[in-house]
């Protein structure tokens, strides 16, 4: 089993400094990918699920904690090491509008990792891994020449695809790869990932606040609430069923289109809180349902409330039962 | 209870510059009861945005042209309003939600001023007494009213957009068009926002027009839903015709495409291809290209709209033969 952990990561924060104190965008993320498989990271608008994707592959630096891929220690690596290491390790980002260079044709953009990592010895060879590239993600040759304002955002997303795969990476951040692009075009997107997944052995970590894509792309989920971790489990688990109050109310909240599928709402009060110097409590305590005096006095702990289920709360025997 | 609040008879609007024609919305019939709510459906570029904004009478000339149709309102035709007129019927009778509360605020006035604008635009009501009710406002779509002195900037999206609705409602209109209302919303706080907007619905008994991309907030809020593509209505009836009886290979598509949230699906069936250009439709049906039913027929002429059970129309050549009514021919 310990051999199949593609990424490990340990007790990882990343503080950003403010005039008003510290944000802390991830505060003590524990997890591990096995190879082959998909991690999906849930949460809403400012949870810090992409701080934490960008973090582990040090598009961030981290404040403390550690980053392990394929058993070596990468927390501390040296610019030289790094590009080394980006080879196995790239990201497809969510704006396919503002993620591509407006100057540079199809094939260039994708010919771009190619020659920064001297992968081809000649001109020849590099058109042919560029077509080879186009044809794997279905992009028609007949687009090579063209620049990304000329095609829509379902081509573009393939181009950000193209680009994560020129190197022949083992692990890929997904930071929201599909929010952008329409469901038809997104169903698309997502079984040319799916595929590539299966063909080439890829590992994901998927950060998405779609809980349907989640569900249908990985193996386990982590859920985050302002920077923590409230919830983590295989995929199949965590929809049996939810531990923590705040993934009830995410899953509850998600409007599904079956007529009747939702009898009433339960609504959580209020919004999210700033991550601003937070205070030694549960962090959803001021929106929780159940919250009670000892939640907003210390912070809780992730246990595993269920075998392999792993929940951080002071009351998940309780209000579920167990 | 069957008055007709709007009726949209054969509406086309294009865009037209130098270059080129964009068909953004082909001929489109709707009819909408009081009190009733419609969602209409469909992707990015489908003409959903340009219907909105032709029923308000807000498409920009030049380049936008309204090339047939009518919009009857009450009774009334819009599309022979003067501007004059229409000015007292937007966010009077007729109001809107924009999809982005961060641009649809003015940051340089505060949110109260905002409500208020809109009341003494349409009542003859002092300005410290249109501020009273603006607050009034506030406090019914769940903001303290004594936040009215603030600016936009120190609320976040959720709020904002509880403003825009409160500026949309200030003046009791008879229908609402809600344009994406909470597509930049989070999933917990759409679900506030769907709430207090069904609420107030029932409240003033207004009729609403919510156009969205997303199936789940339609099954959720609509009675009535019609799906757009490249322009025309492809499909149009009650929730339960579209969600129970669907029938057009388009909707069978948008269907197939959203993973579903209460089972593990292994794949997704997406529909193939892309969204024809709207500067270039092609002839017959618009979706004959993505169609995996397309026939040669499809290709070419104009599609029927066929009433396949009553107040269930398809626009789809794979039903001629079982259609009752049909029109457009």
């Amino acid at each position: 089993m310990e051999n199949d952990v593609i990424l490990q990561v340990r007790n990882l924060k990343k503080y950003f400094k403010t005039p008003r104190g510290n944000l802390h965008a991830v505060d003590d993320i524990n997890f591990s990918i096995n190879r082959g498989e998909t991690l999906g990271v849930v949460g809403e608008s400012g949870c810090g699920k992409s701080t934490l994707g960008r973090t582990v592959i040090h598009l961030h630096e981290r404040t403390s904690g550690e980053i392990y891929f394929n058993g070596k220690d990468i927390s501390d690596v040296t610019k030289q090491q790094l590009k080394v290491l980006r080879e196995d390790m790239q990201m497809i980002f969510q704006d396919p509008f503002s993620s591509l260079n407006p100057r540079m044709s199809v094939s260039q953009l994708i010919a771009e990792p190619l020659l920064i990592y001297k992968k081809c010895g000649s001109k020849g060879e590099l058109a042919t891994r560029v077509a080879q590239l186009m044809d794997t993600v279905g992009l028609a040759s007949r687009l090579a020449s063209f620049y990304p304002h000329e095609l829509d955002g379902g081509r573009r997303q393939r181009i950000g695809v193209a680009r994560a795969l020129a190197l022949n990476p083992q692990f890929i951040v997904c930071d929201e790869p599909v929010s952008a692009l329409d469901v038809s075009i997104q169903a698309q997107i997502i079984n040319l990932m799916q595929d590539l997944q299966e063909e080439m052995g890829l590992t994901y970590m998927f950060i998405t606040h779609d809980m349907s894509v989640v569900r249908h792309v990985s193996n386990n989920i982590l859920v985050m609430y302002l920077g923590s971790m409230v919830e983590f489990a295989d995929s199949e688990e965590m929809f049996h069923q939810r531990l923590h109050p705040y993934t009830k109310a995410l899953l509850a909240a998600v409007p599904i289109p079956v007529i009747g599928a939702k009898k009433e709402r339960k609504l959580i009060k209020g919004e999210i809180t700033s991550p601003i110097n937070p205070g030694n409590e549960c962090r959803f305590a001021k929106r929780c349902p159940y919250a009670k005096e000892r939640c907003h006095q210390e912070i809780p702990q992730l246990v595993e409330a269920v075998p392999g289920h792993f929940v951080a709360c002071h009351y998940v025997q309780e209000i579920n039962q167990l | 209870m069957e008055e007709n609040i709007l009726e949209i008879k054969d509406l086309t609007i294009h865009y037209v510059t130098d270059e080129e024609t964009v068909e953004a919305v082909n001929g489109i019939t709707l009819t909408l009861q009081k009190g009733e709510s419609l969602g209409l459906v469909g992707e990015t570029g489908a003409g959903k945005t340009t219907t909105a904004l032709g029923i308000m009478r807000l498409i920009p000339d030049p380049p936008g042209r309204y090339i047939s149709g009518e919009i009857i309102y009450k009774g009334e035709d819009l599309l022979k309003k003067s501007e004059n007129e229409m000015r007292k019927i937007r966010g009077h009778e007729i109001s809107m939600i924009f999809q982005d509360p961060m641009t649809a605020l003015n940051p340089v006035l505060t949110v109260g001023e905002q409500i208020a604008e809109v009341i003494q635009l349409h009542h003859k009501i002092s300005a410290a007494d249109a501020l009273i009710r603006a607050t009034e406002m506030m406090e019914l779509v769940g903001i303290e009213g004594s936040r009215h002195t603030e600016y936009p900037h120190q609320f976040s999206g959720g709020m904002k957009q509880r403003i825009v609705i409160a500026i949309a409602l200030a003046c009791d209109p008879s229908l609402l068009i809600a344009d994406e209302p909470t597509t930049a919303l989070d999933v917990t706080i759409q679900e506030q926002v769907l709430d207090l907007i069904e609420n107030l619905k029932k409240k003033f008994g207004t009729s609403m027009i919510l156009i969205t991309h997303d199936l789940g907030v339609v099954a959720e809020v609509c009675d009535k839903v019609a799906i757009i593509y490249g322009g025309e209505i492809v499909e149009y009836g009650t929730l339960e015709h579209i969600y129970n009886n669907t029938k057009h290979p388009y909707t069978i598509g948008l269907f197939g495409s959203i993973p579903n949230f209460n089972e593990k699906t292994r794949r997704l069936k997406p529909i193939y291809g892309l969204m024809p250009n709207p500067a270039d439709l092609p002839d017959g049906c618009t979706f004959a290209e993505r169609c995996p039913d397309a026939m040669e027929c499809c290709r070419s002429g104009k599609i029927p709209n066929i009433e396949i059970e009553p107040g269930h129309f398809v626009r789809c050549r794979k039903y001629q033969s079982q259609g009752g009514e049909t029109d457009g021919e």
